[in-house]
């Protein structure tokens, strides 16, 4: 043999890949060994994953509005279209009451965490499947799609507030005090019942892609016993406490008191709206975690 | 040197149900579950695959790791496990240093997304900081060779534009491990060159690699050492050359006969399908054909509907991906519509064509319509062939008894004139 064709061809320049410097070299050693039997969360790889979560959220709101005529214009017009439907079916026709606020603010300010809320669920629920090439080829920790899904909307959550600061404008309708601070909660309570939601339906989707239809059905329903056309504090105290099994109910009712200076959410309701979210969060994730070992699988 | 990875009995356990509906409805499963209740006695009708089974090995730092195997013997699974994308069934690995995975280039590209765009999320979806990323930005944009469309949406791109940016943020990608499964099959021969010359200093900067690949050029070429992976045992490890050798010889290559009608490469639009395909010399199906006779491509199809002038076609690749020549029947007898029916198409390549080395054949069946060629029915890298020189001297290798480079090796007339 005097001569072999196994010899490399023409390599790009041949410029050296800087060898890391030692210090750099992440002496990080992992193991890899079978799915643990009982779920946990490993913070601190979440914590090194975290600019992926910005870079997914970026994504998401970059791609939204792309190749739309009207754009980011959708933000505002989907919450007042939907808002002036209600207004003229339950204000006009039904006549229904409306307690310390004009009507069509009441509504407005119902309808944006609800709408909020809507959108978080949807992004959630299909955040694995639809980053299916994603999971099959990189790992990451896959908590990041729904956690993702839900941090996305917030734009679109802010963009329509701007809408509800013109009618506070028109109405006058003022946040009366300190309250007004703690709307985010509020908001943050809407965020913790979608991840819930969208931890246990994601992972489900992944197996049964049933999912996003039965979503619409049930969201069709979920604003008529959140209070979006009314307010919970018009309705018989006993009842009051069934619907406030759904966090959604207390999301509203807290935003209106905050924002609009309606009823305050009486506490023991939050208390119960609070503990169910919570609980719908860690057996979300828990449900996550035990059915993530096979989502590359079964994707 | 210390052990880079370390992987100690690793297995993976596939329910043959688990990969057959790989998913369902809900109503699919209660019913499977009414079902199996209905009939206890049957409960343990599902079979059980192992993709891997007690898989173990060492890679030491700074070596270039080559596995190899048939479709299905379970490269993907260990490739897979060790990327931590599935977890094994049983067994572990250690693993030390900061991975970086070429699973397929492109990962994670968002087609609305400019490239700039593109870029960063791709890049920190390999695991890069943004940071280093913007860092690196121009010198990726350059390897690419993109950078008048560096702010267009890549679904404006060209596939060959997509396919170099996406590779140019993964050959940035500074990992210590790098895990590679056949990006080479994509792009054309001189992407490929890249690709691999990318490897090849990885390799030698003292990264650890390990390379899954079908091309055993390439895995001779980079790979110092070869595992050989079986129905999801190791059934070789040892030097590339012997391991690849050995592989060729005991026919778990692709082969030189395939059955066409119902493997998954094969494609069809309904005018013709392919039924099979082999490698033929002095009228038998042979693994390596001899240089100095013909070598016959025979391709068994249907033709399904009437009315359409097709014709057979090959396309002979050489071991490291590169068309080597396309060859279709200009015969007269194809120009007229072809009846429905079975045929049986020899293309004969003659003899002191080819150069030693493994071929690959993709069959297809084909129209000619304004100006181009349109594919019916095809398949790609079904078969594969050896050509070998059994050195009596009577070949264009003469009397010389090394290997000549090139990818053909024609026997040339020479003429001399004394003047």
């Amino acid at each position: 043999m005097t001569e072999t064709n196994l010899q490399v061809r023409p390599a790009p320049p041949a410029e050296q890949p800087p060898v890391a410097d030692p210090q750099e070299r992440s002496e990080r050693t992992f193991v890899i060994r079978p799915a643990p039997r009982w779920p946990h969360l490993d913070l601190s790889e979440l914590w090194h994953y975290r600019e992926l979560l910005g870079t997914f959220v970026w994504r998401d709101i970059k791609v939204r509005y792309k190749q739309t005529f009207l754009g980011v214009a959708w933000a505002l017009l989907v919450p007042v279209f939907t808002a002036t439907v209600y207004i003229v079916v339950f204000g006009k026709f039904a006549k229904f009451p409306s307690g310390l606020t004009p009507y069509p603010i009441l509504v407005y300010a119902g309808l944006l965490p609800m709408q909020y809320f809507t959108s978080a669920l949807n992004g959630s629920s299909i955040s694995l499947v639809s980053n299916a090439n994603l999971v099959t080829k990189v790992y990451f920790p896959r908590v990041m799609l729904p956690l993702a899904g839900v941090l996305t909307p917030i734009v679109d959550f802010l963009i329509g507030s701007l809408v509800l600061i013109g009618l506070m404008a028109k109405y006058s309708t003022w946040p009366k005090g300190l309250e007004f601070f703690l709307a985010p909660a509020f908001i943050l309570l809407a965020l913790v019942t979608a991840l819930g939601a969208g931890f246990l339906l994601s992972a489900l989707n992944v197996r049964y892609r049933d999912v996003p239809y039965a979503i619409p059905v049930f969201m069709q329903v979920l604003p008529f016993v959140s209070g979006v056309p009314y307010e919970l504090s018009q309705i018989p105290t006993k009842w009051q406490w069934i619907f406030s099994i759904n966090p959604i109910t207390t999301v509203i009712a807290g935003w209106r008191w905050t924002v609009l200076g309606a009823h305050a959410p009486n506490p023991g309701q939050a208390a119960v709206s609070v503990a169910v979210a919570v609980l719908l969060l860690l057996g979300g994730l828990a449900f996550f975690r035990s059915s993530e070992p096979r989502f590359a699988d079964t994707i | 040197m210390s052990a880079a990875i370390a992987a100690a009995g690793l297995s993976k356990r596939y329910r043959i149900g688990q990969l057959q509906s790989s998913y369902g409805t809900l109503r699919e499963s209660l019913t499977r579950v009414a079902k199996s209740v209905a009939s206890r006695p049957h409960r343990h009708h599902h079979e059980d695959i192992w993709a891997l089974r007690d898989v173990s090995f060492e890679v030491p730092e700074g070596q270039v790791l080559g596995v190899i195997g048939r479709n299905g013997a379970g490269k993907s699974t260990l490739l897979k496990i060790l990327t931590r994308i599935t977890t094994p069934t049983s067994g572990r690995a250690e693993i030390r240093g900061r991975v970086g995975s070429l699973l397929e280039v492109g990962t994670g590209f968002h087609p609305e997304l400019t490239g700039r765009e593109n870029v960063f999320l791709n890049g920190s979806v390999l695991g890069m900081k943004r940071k280093e990323i913007g860092g690196r930005l121009d010198e990726i944009v350059e390897f690419a060779g993109i950078e008048r469309f560096i702010d267009t949406p890549v679904k404006r791109y060209s596939s060959g534009m997509y396919v170099r940016l996406a590779f140019a943020v993964a050959a940035h990608l500074e990992p210590e491990i790098l895990l590679v499964d056949e990006v080479l099959a994509v792009g054309d021969a001189e992407f490929q060159r890249r690709c691999l010359g990318r490897m090849q200093d990885f390799g030698e900067s003292g990264r650890t690699v390990l390379f899954v690949s079908h091309n055993m050029q390439a895995i001779a070429r980079l790979c110092e050492r070869t595992i050989l992976l079986a129905d999801g045992q190791i059934e070789r490890d040892g030097p590339s050359p012997d391991v690849v050798a050995y592989y060729l010889q005991s026919g778990q290559g692709s082969g030189s006969f395939r059955d066409l009608t119902d493997a998954d490469q094969v494609w069809s639009d309904g005018l013709a399908k392919l039924r099979w395909i082999r490698v033929v010399q002095d009228g038998r199906t042979v693994e390596s054909a001899d240089v100095r006779r013909p070598i016959g491509i025979e391709l068994a199809f249907t033709v399904l509907e009437p009315g359409q002038p097709l014709f057979p076609k090959i396309k002979v690749n050489s071991a490291e991906g590169e068309i080597v020549f396309n060859a279709f029947d200009t015969d007269s007898r194809w120009h007229d519509p072809v009846e429905p029916g079975d045929y049986v198409a020899t293309a004969w390549i003659p003899e002191n064509v080819l150069n030693e080395g493994l071929f690959t054949v993709d069959p297809a069946i084909a129209s000619l319509g304004s100006g181009k060629l349109l594919p019916h029915a095809g398949a790609r890298l079904v078969v594969s062939f050896h050509v070998h020189d059994p050195g009596e001297g009577d070949s264009a290798r003469g009397r010389f008894t090394g290997q000549l480079r090139g990818v053909v090796r024609p026997l040339l007339e020479w003429t001399l004139e004394e003047r």
